[in-house]
């Protein structure tokens, strides 16, 4: 087990793509970190470089203390996952996990021993004189875990390795793959660009975007305070609704009303260089049906009216679908996250507000419904750089913040 | 088989069509275990089915002219060879039965001629392998100028066998020839031992090209993932090319001994040009054509010409069983 450090680190493609540029990052010794992006963004490249499958065109990776830019895989000590399982056609599931043991030179008797271990764990025992060819995808796919774990590497790297499983087999992996890695301790860094997963899985999630770290932090912290409009568009599912906001004096127009600003977001606003319009955006879980709210809690938000499109009753709740009259909200990031395949539920700038509220609520499609939102937490972004102008210190603060 | 395994045979069919009898024969041989195969596997649902008889059915046309083609040819000289008949004397015809097999495989030209073919089938095609392997190895990764570096390779299987044949023949003629002159002193071509090793070389170095042709469509075959998890597995480049691609590549390397085990059994041209079957260098194609067509021995040549036949067959059926044996539950690949 070992700590990884990325410092600087840069790949460029003989064709001259750059894939990868400047990432710092240190994965603590036994963290769980998760690299999430659209396709594209460069993260199955980062992981090759820490497996030493790529080289490191410039920067330093450190390896439990140690810089390891030149060495090869096999000398790195990690085990690496794949998508498409990767597993050894002509050997049975006990050869193909036993083949990073006998390439160890271990004598036979404890090669057994640690395969029939690493089976039992991921309930392959009954497999392990089969082939793989004879095996479903969930099976193949731990098999191919299995043999991560049996070395006991230094550290586990997964480029996607549930997104070839159907959506059900896939939540349950994702449980296996979790109590695994919690169960035996070892640094990982798993690669999606599931944001489900990403929220779901890790302690610290690192978000990419044309091979660059967008922001690294816990899943709750990411989706609480976007650094920019990138990852608010990014994480959460359904996405932060993202409307353009005019400047004017000590409010903004947007769709949904005037909103008024505090002293930090003004002061912002009147340096030299700053934006004539801002992109305003809220979570569907910070909208309420005016009905349901008291007299304290309206104080804290603005109450507007729309016609509503279609009422979705999950039981819990209910996603409330309204219209919105003008323009939609432009940035290159949002055109980036709706083009990615990977967010294509991304309704963030679709002409639609997608909120959540509560399930008392009687609101009926075809009416008109005044609903309420909560102005602490909205964000307020640059569409120039993208920028999040609400953070304070790191932390979303809401349009009124002084 | 899979699909795999068809896509490798392919291209080897299309190159090596220029279709004899034997040959034919050969690779009829290779259909019906794929059928075989097949017949193992879950039963087929309503939709396969209807798609295999299409199948069938355009296959057919072809199928046909085929065997017309082929199979009359080879049941003329079936019938020839149980006869005795010499257009030298055409008057003696007469129907001996099994006489010309007896004449034939108790004479101890024919075992030599089966001995130097056996000798030059075993060789060539295991020199074949291994420099036809080196080669798809460096065409497999090689990044820049890859069409160039495909197209040279390729040179030498594009010239006409007997051209080449002739080249090889002046190079090793003592006086005139740069290699004779460079490597010894007699004349190479008129010892048994070194003019075998020349017809080898000649043979080698026309046909190599086309063994590394099917084994790069082999290469193709291996994930590129399998060779990077090997490689995190701790293997070395040795060990994976070993361990991992070689049983991968597995059914293209059968294939390709195959067609190249077969071609190399009627080795027929470097010999006719290099020694004309001088100092025990016939191979069994060579006194075949020397009975038949110079000799006008019809009844004896076409008994060779079957018995050739017969040993090919041989040949296919021991390679295709191979197959059947060898081939793993693997088939519907990995890393897709
Ligand atoms: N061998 C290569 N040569 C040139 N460009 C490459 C190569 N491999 C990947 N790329 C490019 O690098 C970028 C990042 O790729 P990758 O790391 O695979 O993305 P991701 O895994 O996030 O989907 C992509 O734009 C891709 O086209
Ligand atoms: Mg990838």
């Amino acid at each position: 087990m070992a700590d990884i450090v990325l410092d600087k680190v840069s790949k460029k493609f003989p064709d001259g793509t750059i894939a990868v540029r400047d990432v710092d990052l240190e994965i603590a010794d036994g963290e769980f970190v998760i690299l999430v992006g659209p396709s594209g963004c460069g993260k199955s490249t980062t992981l090759n470089m820490i497996a030493g499958l790529e080289d490191i065109s410039s920067g330093e990776l450190r390896i439990g203390g140690e810089r390891v830019n030149d060495k090869a895989p096999r000398d790195r000590d990690i085990a690496m996952v794949f998508q498409s399982y990767a597993l050894y056609p002509n050997m049975t599931v006990r050869e193909n996990m036993a083949f990073p043991l006998q390439l160890a030179k271990l004598d036979k008797k404890t090669i057994n021993q640690k395969v029939e271990e690493a089976a039992k764990v991921l309930e392959l025992t009954p497999l392990l004189d089969r082939r793989p060819a004879n095996l479903s995808g969930g099976q193949r796919q731990r098999v191919a875990m299995g043999r991560a774990i049996v070395r006991k590497p230094k550290a586990f790297l997964m480029d996607e390795p549930l997104s070839n499983l159907d959506a059900k087999l896939r939540v349950q992996m994702r449980t296996v793959v979790s109590r695994l890695q919690k169960r035996l301790g070892t640094t990982t860094v798993y690669v999606t660009h599931d944001q489900t997963e990403a929220m779901t899985l890790g302690d610290r999630v690192v978000i990419m975007r044309g091979g660059a770290v967008q922001q690294v932090g816990p899943p709750q912290e990411l989706y609480d305070n976007p650094h920019n409009l990138f990852v608010a568009g990014f994480i959460g599912s359904p996405s932060m609704n993202f409307l353009p906001a005019a400047i004017e004096e000590s409010r903004l127009r947007t769709a949904l009303g005037d909103v008024p600003i505090g002293d930090r977001i003004r002061r912002e606003l009147s340096r030299a260089d700053a934006p004539r319009e801002l992109i305003l955006g809220i979570r569907p879980e910070h909208f309420e049906d005016a009905e349901l709210i008291d007299e304290e809690t309206r104080r804290r938000g603005i109450v507007f009216e729309a016609p509503v499109d279609i009422v979705e009753s999950m039981g819990s709740d209910k996603y409330v679908y309204l219209t919105v009259e003008g323009e939609r909200a432009t940035a290159a990031e949002l055109e980036e996250l709706a083009a990615d395949a990977g967010a294509a539920d991304f309704t963030g700038v679709g002409s639609h507000l997608v909120t959540r509220l509560s399930a008392e609520s009687t609101v009926t499609e075809g009416q008109n419904r005044r609903v309420w939102f909560n102005l602490e937490k909205i964000h307020l972004f640059n569409p120039a750089d993208g920028r999040n102008l609400t953070l304070r210190e790191g932390r979303a603060a809401g349009a009124l913040a002084d | 088989m899979s699909e795999r395994s068809e896509r490798t045979i392919e291209p080897g069919a299309d190159v090596a069509a220029d279709g004899t009898d034997t040959r034919t024969g050969g690779r009829q041989a290779v259909v019906p275990a794929q059928r075989a195969n097949r017949r193992k596997r879950a039963p087929l649902s309503e939709n396969k089915r209807a798609e295999r008889k299409l199948g069938w059915l355009l296959c057919a046309p072809a199928a046909l002219v085929m065997v017309a083609v082929t199979g009359y040819p080879i049941l003329y000289s079936l019938w020839l060879s149980l006869q005795r008949f010499d257009l030298r004397f055409p008057a003696e015809r007469e129907f001996v039965g099994l006489d010309n097999y007896v004449t034939v495989l108790t004479n101890d030209f024919w075992w030599t001629a089966f001995g130097v073919t056996m000798l030059i089938t075993v060789v060539t095609v295991a020199v074949e392998l291994v420099l036809g392997m080196g080669l798809a190895l460096v065409m497999h990764r090689t990044l820049v100028g890859r069409g160039i570096v495909r197209t040279a390779a390729l040179i030498p299987y594009g010239i006409v066998t007997v051209v080449a044949a002739f080249s090889w023949r002046y190079a090793w003629t003592p006086g005139t020839g740069y290699l004779a002159n460079l490597f010894s002193d007699g004349a190479p071509l008129t010892e048994r031992a070194s003019a075998l090793a020349i017809i080898m070389l000649a043979e080698i170095w026309k046909t190599t090209p086309f063994m590394a042709l099917l084994l790069m469509a082999g290469l193709a075959l291996v994930p590129e993932d399998l060779l990077k998890a090997a490689s995190t597995d701790g293997a070395t480049a040795w060990q994976r090319f070993t361990k991992v691609m070689l049983p991968v590549m597995k059914p293209a390397i059968l294939v390709a001994l195959l067609f190249r085990t077969l071609d190399a059994f009627r080795v027929f041209d470097n010999i006719y040009v290099l020694t004309s079957g001088a100092n025990e260098t016939s191979s069994v194609s060579m006194i075949a054509y020397n009975n038949l067509i110079r000799g006008l021995n019809l009844g004896i040549g076409s008994t060779m010409s079957v018995l050739i036949f017969i040993a090919v067959a041989i040949i296919a059926f021991i390679f295709v069983k191979l197959f059947g044996t060898a081939a793993p539950g693997s088939d519907d690949g990995e890393g897709r």
